[in-house]
């Protein structure tokens, strides 16, 4: 849209949507406010932005109160009552205020510019990690064909915050708090790595987008329910999250029966609380990825906008409020997914004991990694034998990706052409607009499609 | 910056990617620490990458290298990530047996 | 709204990521601090790759954040911390050797320039434009290269329609992709064993000379 209007700023529609996909956003400002591109695009990236960072900070505030709720009750306690009424649910800006209102210490051993900087850095990697999740059928801030590898790299930047902040405190503590960190975070992303390869191979795409679409229609469609080896791989993968996430037991980090606390031992005031919303905002991350990879994304159990045919079509580019309304319905249902995620970790935390170091490590390696490439070899073989799965009982809507997912469980040879049709290349100049829609890449199933059968017609137009 | 810069061309980025390169050279040249000149290594690398990217990118110009530029720099890429694991294993052996990780004091083989 | 007009993002994100790399790799040069140059490093690898994102890498700019930026740099840090010693932290350069790197880095910084500027095509925009975003898009492409399928070669007829055929002599990057593969893997073991090995003998050394002792 953007394109047509403005034929000498091309560049902007090619690569600002590139780099703060705000396009919805921004076509919205040009068209209907008729602002200037340029500012269309800074106004579309601070709403997002501005979504992102408040769902973080509510995110972190909901999660703290209810942390301290949950640990009461599973202690026979009630945790906060006063604060705000019945369920103490000012508790957390409460304590937001006093640690706002604390003193800023920095000891005099520390390194001044790193101990100051490295909240910074926990905090924004954890924060950037949320551009490329979508909260529900096009609803991203950078909706990019490797979402996936994105929110996993960025989200390992943050243990580089936590690295400078036990350094630079100048403390023992801390140091070896970072040193658990680090080494724990880094073992940990292997196993996590290879259970999320897992369903982008399922789906041959790394865009978070196509992955969550694909499992669209009735539960037994999400992945987790693909074969036995997709479920097994889901428990290996909230194992790892865990661990990434630096979350009890794996919290050796900050163990505070030996470490006081961690890497976080000099810190106070708005700097701890910093680094306390980037744990709370990673937590909700890794659960979020989890939905999107194992439990249909927004899709819910039922397919009720299928139903009503609310849902977008797929290639749909103009707004509509049906489509609207689905989304919504269809972001709540995300995030109430995300949340009982949490709410589940909160409940580990406060259920199971502290693991050792050396039990932390043989977890990982001798445990996580092995099963973890077992089932993707597994669900390899499950998808390739094409052996039974859900979607043999229970069929979903045939139109769209997740019936073409369908089509390809229950009969690959199909689904081929379908593939290969849709690649970005099958075509020499696929529409704009029809290419983010649809599927932006299907994976590798595409091109040998063609290579393999070694005709021109499977390779251009598909099953005639 | 707008009528300086209108236009990004493949020019700018290989400027980045002197300059990142420069850095690394001196880094490698001047740094006595042996990690530090490992980094100037990091740094040199990336400079390469950066050349690599920008002739591959169909976004500057139509015709450019395609695929090529951004496959090789991913190959860089796995290679720096080998070759700094030998060399920080090396450093630490040094660490071991020199207590130090000065390069000037390594000078055992010098006839 | 002229401002607005006139405001190119575009070049905004490229002028702030090139500053940023550029500038935090001068803090690498000109830093004494080990762990600090760390950091630096740590953020002009990261604004690189944001210069990637810009220039349509995708998964080049995520690569770099993943393996640089998140494995390499984390494995230097922990080499750093093992080797932190108060001494070591600061190791400064003699300042005649400063005067002469600096004479031959500015050189080359130069002569690096000019020649960047130099070559018309790399200083102008091609005349056809840049191609749309849904082109740009290589993350697919840059895998199946990865397992010897160059969809950017595939031979096309009158109509620009992919034909199937792809030139068989063509295997793309599967042979250097197995080979890297398993040269890390070699690297890591090797660099693991050579890692320990030192230590096991030492602490050897160290027990008959206790039992000497």
């Amino acid at each position: 849209m953007v394109r047509e209007r403005f034929p000498d700023q091309v560049r902007y529609a090619s690569c600002v949507e590139h780099v703060i996909e705000s396009a919805a956003v921004a076509e919205f400002l040009v068209h209907t406010l008729s602002l200037p591109a340029p500012l269309a695009y800074l106004l579309a990236a601070l709403i997002h932005c501005g979504f992102i960072l408040g769902l973080v900070a509510a995110g972190a505030v909901v999660f703290i109160w209810a942390e301290r709720k949950v640990s009461g009750r599973i202690q026979d306690r009630l945790g906060p009552t006063r604060t705000g009424g019945k369920f103490g649910w000012l508790q957390s800006p409460a304590d937001g205020i006093k640690v706002l209102a604390k003193e800023d210490l920095i000891p005099r051993a520390a390194d001044r510019l790193l101990f100051r900087a490295a909240p910074y850095v926990s905090f924004s990697s954890s924060f950037t990690a949320y551009l490329a999740l979508p909260f529900a059928d096009g609803w991203v801030a950078f909706d990019t064909n490797v979402a996936v590898f994105f929110i996993l790299a960025v989200l390992g930047l943050e243990v580089f915050g936590v690295i400078l902040a036990g350094y630079a405190s100048g403390s023992k503590w801390s140091l070896f708090g970072a040193m658990r960190e680090a080494a724990q975070v880094v073992s940990y992303e292997v196993p996590l790595g290879i259970c999320v390869v897992i369903p982008v191979l399922l789906t041959g795409t790394m865009n978070l987008t196509t992955i969550a679409n694909m499992q669209a229609g009735w539960c037994s469609n999400w992945l987790i329910f693909h074969d036995p080896f997709t479920f097994a791989v889901f428990w290996i993968y909230a194992t790892c999250a865990l661990a990434s996430v630096n979350r009890a037991p794996f919290d050796l980090a900050e163990a505070e029966s030996e470490l006081v606390a961690g890497f976080m031992t000099e810190y106070s005031g708005m700097r701890w609380s910093l680094f306390f919303m980037a744990e709370y905002s990673s937590m909700l991350l890794v659960s979020c990825l989890a939905v999107i990879l194992f439990f249909g994304g927004w899709h819910g159990p039922i397919p009720v906008f299928d139903w009503l045919g609310w849902a977008y079509p797929g290639g749909a580019s103009s707004w509509q409020l049906t489509g609207f309304l689905a989304n919504l319905a269809g972001c709540v249902n995300f995030i109430t997914k995300a949340v009982i995620g949490v709410t589940v970790m909160l409940w580990i935390r406060w259920t199971l004991p502290r693991l050792r170091i050396d039990q932390v490590m043989t977890m990982c390696l001798k445990y996580c990694v092995p099963l973890a490439a077992i089932c993707f070899i597994g669900a390899l073989w499950w998808q390739v034998a094409g052996w039974w799965s859900p979607n043999h009982w229970l069929p979903l809507r045939p139109d769209g990706p997740g019936g073409m997912r369908e089509t390809w469980v229950v009969a690959p040879e199909a689904a081929c052409g379908e593939v290969a049709r849709r690649l970005p290349w099958a075509d020499s100049a696929p529409p704009h607009g029809a290419a983010r829609r649809t599927l932006p890449g299907c994976g590798l199933a595409g091109p040998p499609a063609g290579w393999r059968t070694g005709s021109p017609a499977a390779a251009r137009g598909g099953v005639q | 910056m707008c009528g300086l810069l209108a236009q990004i061309t493949v020019s700018h980025y290989l400027v980045v990617g002197a300059v990142l390169f420069v850095t690394g050279v001196l880094c490698m040249a001047t740094k006595r620490n042996a990690l530090g000149v490992l980094m100037g290594i990091e740094l040199l690398l990336n400079g390469a990458n950066v050349n690599f990217v920008a002739f591959g990118s169909k976004l500057l110009r139509a015709d450019a290298l395609g695929l090529d530029g951004q496959l090789i720099p991913l190959f860089v890429i796995v290679l720096a990530a080998a070759e700094a694991a030998v060399a920080l294993a090396i450093a630490l052996n040094f660490y071991n047996n020199h207590t130090t990780v000065d390069v000037d004091k390594a000078e055992e083989l010098k006839g | 709204m002229t401002i607005w007009a006139a405001t190119d993002w575009y070049a905004f994100f490229f002028l702030l990521f090139a500053l940023l790399a550029c500038g935090f790799a001068a803090a690498v040069l000109f830093t004494s601090n080990i762990v600090r140059m760390a950091f630096y490093l740590t953020l002009s690898l990261g604004a690189t790759a944001g210069l990637f994102f810009l220039a349509g890498a995708e998964f080049v700019g995520v690569m770099q954040l993943m393996i640089y930026v998140g494995g390499t740099l984390v494995l230097l840090v922990f080499g750093v911390m093992l080797t932190a010693r108060a001494p070591f932290l600061s190791l400064r350069p003699r300042s005649g050797e400063w005067i002469v790197s600096l004479i031959a880095g500015g050189t080359l910084l130069f002569l690096l320039i000019a020649s960047a500027f130099g070559v018309r095509n790399w200083r102008t925009a091609s005349d056809s434009g840049p191609l749309p975003l849904a082109e740009a898009q290589t993350a697919t492409a840059v895998g199946a290269g990865l397992t010897g399928v160059r969809v950017d070669r595939l031979n096309r007829d009158a109509a620009g329609h992919a034909l199937s055929q792809l030139p068989h002599t063509d295997s793309g990057y599967l042979l250097p992709f197995v080979i890297v593969s398993v040269h890390l893997l070699v690297v890591l073991v090797g660099a693991a064993y050579l890692a320990r090995a030192k230590v096991r003998r030492r602490s050897a050394t160290e027990s008959t000379a206790s039992v000497e002792g």
